[in-house]
């Protein structure tokens, strides 16, 4: 009898020199990201927490938006596989003299880095410069598009709580509209099985969101009702032009998160938010701070995720010439 | 494809090995034994129940994966990375003796990686090295402190290690590489 004790991931390799989306990735190479970011956490438990893998490697944070997690944790996911990194954020650099995003691209191409993790307030930035720039590109939020480092790590923590992502309820409420996190997140959990619900006002729900196989519903209710996973996330008030909803106390009254609502979902729930949360508006501090928030867990999860995909997509673009 | 050690010298083997390292190491007292993923792992949990029965103490036992620190990772201008697992050592190896086990020892590249990986966790204070088999061309002046059996090969040969916790059944065997197309 032939039994086979070694778990093998059915491929064992990102043919990819870019990471744009989550639209891009098949199941078997989230899997695969998942799987990598399991064998690089150990590495932040040790004494010393550097391994050599990217040893001469370049890497460029470049941030043309605010952000505090996703640049913290790429540099030091960045750092723990001994890679060189610079940031540049968009104030510091020339951007305020009015370089556009392609010469900026193109005059830190000239140096040669290996790879480039952009976040950039306009949808569809990363996919211009990967089709100029010889680097692999790492998009770290996009406009409204996606945020797939995000939607990875969130992945992550829902495995690690519930071992399998197939035949979850999970429940996405909050500003959809202009959430990067909730389209990465939509096509990550309907390509690993999840039975996803979308809900919030509906002057926030984009327009077709049923289209891309998931249940929407306007009443937080449902779709928390038998939940396993409650995601929230955080009205982007920035980005809102007019007026979505009547006051922000309306919206946490209709909306918000709160432990009375929460006992509808299932008795072992967790609540997700990817941050910065806005506390007594999507989400009541009982319920930030309580017991079922893996909130913090998604931050420390954030880094082997991120190790993983810089791992895997470091051999870059030779890897499309494999065979 | 002949078979060099079949799944009753392999068991004998790793018997008198473990009676070895009791020997040099005076007991197990201090002792921690480390696998090289994959078939290292499963080598040095068999070792160590081995020295259980014979010293009647439980010896640590850890896990390490060493891809992360091969030396030819960033290098080959085609192929994929390698898939990374986990390494765990769930104790520490500060002035321990660790004895670190994998099947075969042919360049020696993965035991300078093993050597590296193993000091990102401590200072151990002697590091041992345990193969099942020494098939000789090393590349880095390393060499082991307990070998299973020495296989004289040529370069065309591959030594194929399997295991029951991997491959079913427990047998060493060397066979000839097919030629390399160009």
């Amino acid at each position: 009898m032939t039994t086979r004790q070694v778990e093998a991931p059915p491929i064992s390799a990102l043919r990819h020199k870019d990471l744009l989306g989550i639209s891009d990735l098949t199941a078997d190479e989230i899997l695969l990201i998942l799987d990598t970011a399991e064998a690089m956490r150990e590495i932040g438990d040790r004494p010393i927490k550097k391994v050599p893998a990217l040893r001469g490697k370049t890497v460029v944070n470049l941030f043309f938006e605010a952000s505090t997690r996703t640049r913290t944790s790429f540099e030091i996911a960045e750092k723990r596989l001994s890679a060189d990194t610079l940031n540049i954020a968009a104030t510091a650099s020339s951007v305020v003299k009015g370089e556009t995003l392609v010469d900026t691209a193109l005059n830190l191409e000239a140096m040669a880095p290996d790879m480039i993790v952009l976040r950039h307030a306009a949808s569809g930035a990363c996919h211009l410069l990967s089709r100029i720039c010889r680097a692999g590109i790492i998009n770290a939020g996009d406009g409204m598009h996606e945020h797939p480092t995000q939607a990875l790590l969130d992945a992550f923590t829902i495995r690690e709580h519930k071992k399998s992502i197939a035949g979850l309820k999970v429940a996405i409420i909050g500003d959809l509209l202009h959430s990067r996190v909730l389209r990465s997140n939509v096509q990550l959990l309907t390509k690993l099985g999840a039975d996803v619900w979308v809900s919030g006002p509906p002057t926030l729900m984009p327009a077709g969101i049923e289209r891309q196989g998931v249940r929407k519903t306007t009443s937080v209710d449902e779709a928390v009702e038998g939940a396993d996973v409650v995601m929230l996330l955080r009205l982007q008030i920035e980005r809102m032009q007019g007026m979505f909803f009547p006051s922000l106390r309306e919206y946490f009254t209709v909306f918000g998160m709160t432990r009375e609502r929460l006992k509808l979902a299932k008795h072992d729930v967790i609540i997700m938010h990817p941050g910065p949360m806005n506390r007594g508006v999507e989400i009541d501090s009982e319920v930030a701070d309580g017991p079922y928030s893996v909130i913090l867990e998604q931050v420390s999860n954030g880094v082997s995720v991120r190790m993983a995909v810089l791992y895997l997509l470091a051999g870059g673009a030779e890897h499309e010439t494999a065979v | 494809m002949p078979i060099i050690m079949d799944a009753d010298r392999m068991g004998r083997t790793l018997m008198r090995i473990a009676h070895e390292i009791i020997e040099r190491n005076r007991g197990v007292d201090g002792l921690a034994i480390v696998g090289i993923r994959t078939r290292g792992v499963f080598i040095a949990r068999r070792l160590a129940k081995a020295l259980q029965q014979i010293a009647s103490e439980p010896v640590p036992t850890g896990a390490l994966d060493i891809t992360l620190y091969r030396d030819d990772l960033m290098r080959h201008a085609v192929g994929p990375q390698p898939v990374v697992r986990r390494t765990e050592i769930p104790f520490s190896i500060d002035d321990q003796k660790v004895v670190l086990v994998d099947d075969v020892l042919y360049t020696g590249r993965t035991i300078r990686a093993a050597l590296d990986a193993l000091i990102d966790f401590g200072r151990p204070k002697e590091i041992q090295l345990t193969v099942l088999i020494d098939r000789g061309h090393r590349e880095l002046p390393i060499k082991a402190d307990y070998v299973g059996k020495n296989v004289p090969t040529s370069l065309k040969e591959s030594v194929h290690v399997r295991l029951i916790e991997t491959d079913g059944t427990d047998e060493i065997s060397v066979d000839n590489v097919p030629e390399e197309k160009s």
